[in-house]
């Protein structure tokens, strides 16, 4: 290995914890709130011929097509980790329900795990970086993100859990297109797209994806999650709408402030800037930072001090560094205080060295970031 | 010189258990393979969670996916004691006077010898599951703590508050410990018959890994663990249990871990299965060791000794399992 070791936090992963053989088998998420769709692309998945079997975790037996498929029911139940990090937290259910499918694992290609419209997409991701079990036998592939275009904007207003299943998306499924109007439908994404400046988008009707767009995607895999998204962070990718970086002004200070506690003296309707209502209700917000080659012995301690310091306001981070004089990129990523990272592949010739990272949370101080990040530079 | 008669089941082996005098191995598919002059094979579940045998030893308890709780005998009879339902059954427990108790989600249920059932519920899922030795009380396993209730009367449950999640539940035999395994790399343990006032919680951590098994020895003097590259064995003869006082470390491997362990019915002696499928069984006065089977293709899940402590059944999660003669 190079200089820079593979950052572990927080997860108490034994070398000699006993694994099996077999390859991991890829894990999906769907979150989204009620009505948003998830029941009809559940279906979907299940129905379309892809010679695939599915095992479904779901909160409550819908409508879901059962034939061949194996549907388990689950009560969503979080646990905090006894650890003394308040956002340690994991899917007490959906440790019993993996650790029992995965005893007999011939049964299923993949696992499909449905969340309630109010679920924390927080835990039930961590669930599959902290528990030793779990991670032994099974890998994250993606979060997806329903988000019903109609609604999102009353939704956000009421309701944390909205926002945060955005944030914490991989793909975000637009759906119920046909409901708005275009410009309706712009604004809608425009919103999306301030959340989680890094989420693919794909605008459906009636939750009609190509199903590759939302299954096997390796999004939480470092070898293949940036190559998924050659334009991690890129202003001029054809989706990309806007993010915080643009000059949009919706990263004032005040944002976070909003929506949740009524009683703040000052009102947001005095901003002046031309980004639709919908944005003043977000109370997360992105922080896209750039800069040249990192010098590896400052980055690792800071990377590490502010996912410990900032990691209860830190929903996703993600990035590529370019570290001086190492011909590999090195890719990070991570869910509050976990942090992973590795080499991923090496640079291309005339492809731009330089680092970038976004952190996608609550009340992250921009400047400090920045200026702490850029103290990195070798 | 110990000989070894191999079974291979090729499946992930759940339990293993001595049914009267035959082993029998439950099987995570719900097959429960029993061998008593040939090889009986019983379909009990699709998909077994949980198995436990009788305190007679004559039968063996099991749950399952299917949300049936069925009770195989001696003789092979199978019994349905609660047909198919919904939701998992994931803990199983036997208990004095014949009692059985099975949970599903936040539900637990006491089915008594004469009939007579009766229902817990909690506010969080119910992971384990245990009887005390007696008095027909009934400790149920779950986020934050442990509920203990007696199964009769009208009393309410005692909360035995720790934070955390607890998965499983086991009370010393002579009942005056209640130890429970926790979702992360620890067990608790509470005193129960200290004053008010005293110090009753136990706290037992630095493992490495999950404990996932759980042994008393033959008079209640030690308990074995795993979740450590040696069986963790906690000394809990004096009245304080092991507080303040180190575990023995038996059977130490440099390359692999403890997965499995069960105590000896009459000696104090170990019977520790490994990460590799190896099983060695330690003498806790001398830390010697003896090895009773070697490396197999898969990790340990099981193990139990027969009643007189001369065969030493074991189950891998590979299911090449077999049956240990330690006399040869």
């Amino acid at each position: 290995m190079g200089t820079n070791p593979s950052l572990k936090s927080e997860s108490p992963m034994s070398e000699a914890s006993v694994t099996t053989p077999v390859a991991p088998i890829p894990v999906t998420v769907l979150t989204g709130y009620l009505g948003a769709g998830k029941t009809t692309l559940l279906n979907r998945i299940l129905s379309e011929p892809h010679g695939k079997r599915y095992a479904v975790i779901v909160n409550e037996f819908g409508e879901i097509g059962i034939d061949n498929d194996l549907i388990v029911e689950s009560d969503e139940e979080i646990y905090e980790m006894n650890n003394g990090c308040v956002c340690c937290t994991v899917r007490g259910d959906l440790i019993r329900v993996v650790e029992g499918l995965m005893r007999r694992p011939g049964r299923f290609d993949a696992i499909i795990v449905e969340t309630t419209g109010l679920a924390d997409p927080v835990p039930v991701a961590q669930t599959f970086f902290m528990d030793e079990d779990v991670r032994a036998k099974t890998r994250l592939d993606a979060v997806v993100a329903l988000v019903d275009a109609r609604h999102l904007p009353a939704r956000l207003k009421d309701s944390r859990e909205a926002e945060d299943q955005i944030a914490f998306a991989d793909v975000v499924l637009l759906n119920k297109t046909d409901l708005v109007s275009p410009e309706e439908l712009e604004a809608v994404e425009r919103t999306v797209r301030a959340i989680n400046p890094s989420a693919r988008i794909h605008r459906t009707e009636r939750a009609a994806v190509a199903l590759d767009a939302v299954l096997d995607r390796g999004a939480f895999d470092l070898e293949r999650a940036l190559d998924n998204d050659p334009h991690f962070l890129d202003h001029d990718h054809p989706d990309h709408v806007c993010g915080p970086d643009c000059d949009h002004d919706h990263d004032h200070d005040h944002h976070h402030h909003h929506d949740h506690d009524h009683d703040h003296g000052h009102h947001h309707h005095d901003h002046e800037h031309a980004a639709p209502s919908s944005i003043h209700d977000l109370t997360v917000q992105s922080v896209s930072l750039r800069a040249g080659p990192l010098n590896p012995k400052r980055f690792f301690p800071w990377i590490e001090k502010i996912t410990q310091l900032e990691g209860p306001n830190i929903l996703r981070l993600k990035g590529i560094i370019a570290f001086e004089g190492d011909d590999d990129r090195y890719v990070i990523q991570g869910v509050h205080m976990i942090v992973e990272g590795d080499h991923q592949r090496p640079w291309k010739e005339g492809e731009k060295r330089e680092s970038r990272l976004v952190f996608i949370g609550r009340e992250l101080d921009r400047e400090k970031l920045e200026r702490t990040f850029l103290a990195c530079q070798a | 010189m110990p000989t070894v008669a191999p079974i291979d089941l090729d499946d992930h082996c759940l339990c293993v258990a001595f049914v009267g005098d035959a082993p029998v191995f439950a099987l995570a598919s719900g097959l429960v393979v029993r061998l008593d002059h040939g090889t009986h094979r019983h379909e009990l579940h699709d998909g077994l969670l949980a198995a436990v045998t009788t305190l007679d030893g004559s039968s063996l308890v099991t749950g399952g996916e299917d949300g049936k709780v069925m009770r195989l005998d001696a003789d092979g009879t199978e019994t349905v004691l609660r047909p198919a339902a919904r939701k998992w059954v994931g803990a199983v427990a036997a208990g004095p006077q014949g009692a059985i108790a099975f949970a599903e989600g936040r539900t637990a249920t006491v089915l008594m010898a004469d009939g007579k059932q009766r229902a817990f519920e909690e506010a969080r899922t119910i992971e384990g599951l245990a009887f005390a030795p007696k008095g027909l009380r009934i400790a149920m396993a779950r986020y934050n703590g442990v509920s203990l209730a007696f199964v009769n009367g009208a009393a309410p449950a005692v909360d035995l508050e720790w934070k955390g999640a607890h998965t499983q539940v086991t009370f010393s035999p002579d009942g005056r410990f209640l130890v429970t395994a926790m979702q992360e790399n620890a067990l608790h343990g509470w005193k129960l018959d200290g004053k008010p006032g005293d110090q009753r919680h136990m706290r037992m951590t630095g493992y490495p890994a999950k404990i996932k098994s759980l042994s008393w020895s033959a008079k209640g003097k030690w308990l074995a663990s795993s979740g450590a590259p040696s069986a963790i064995v906690w000394p809990f003869a004096s009245k304080d249990g092991p507080m303040g006082k180190p575990p023995l470390e038996l059977g130490q491997r440099a390359d692999t871990m403890v997965t499995a362990v069960a105590c000896h019915p009459v000696e104090d002696l170990v019977a520790i299965g490994f990460g590799d499928g190896m099983v060695l069984a330690v003498r806790i006065a001398d830390s010697k060791e003896a090895l009773l089977r070697r490396p197999g293709k898969g990790p340990v899940t099981a193990l139990a000794w027969n009643k007189p402590g001369r065969l030493l059944a074991f189950g891998t999660q590979a299911g090449d399992c077999g049956v240990v003669d330690i006399a040869g």
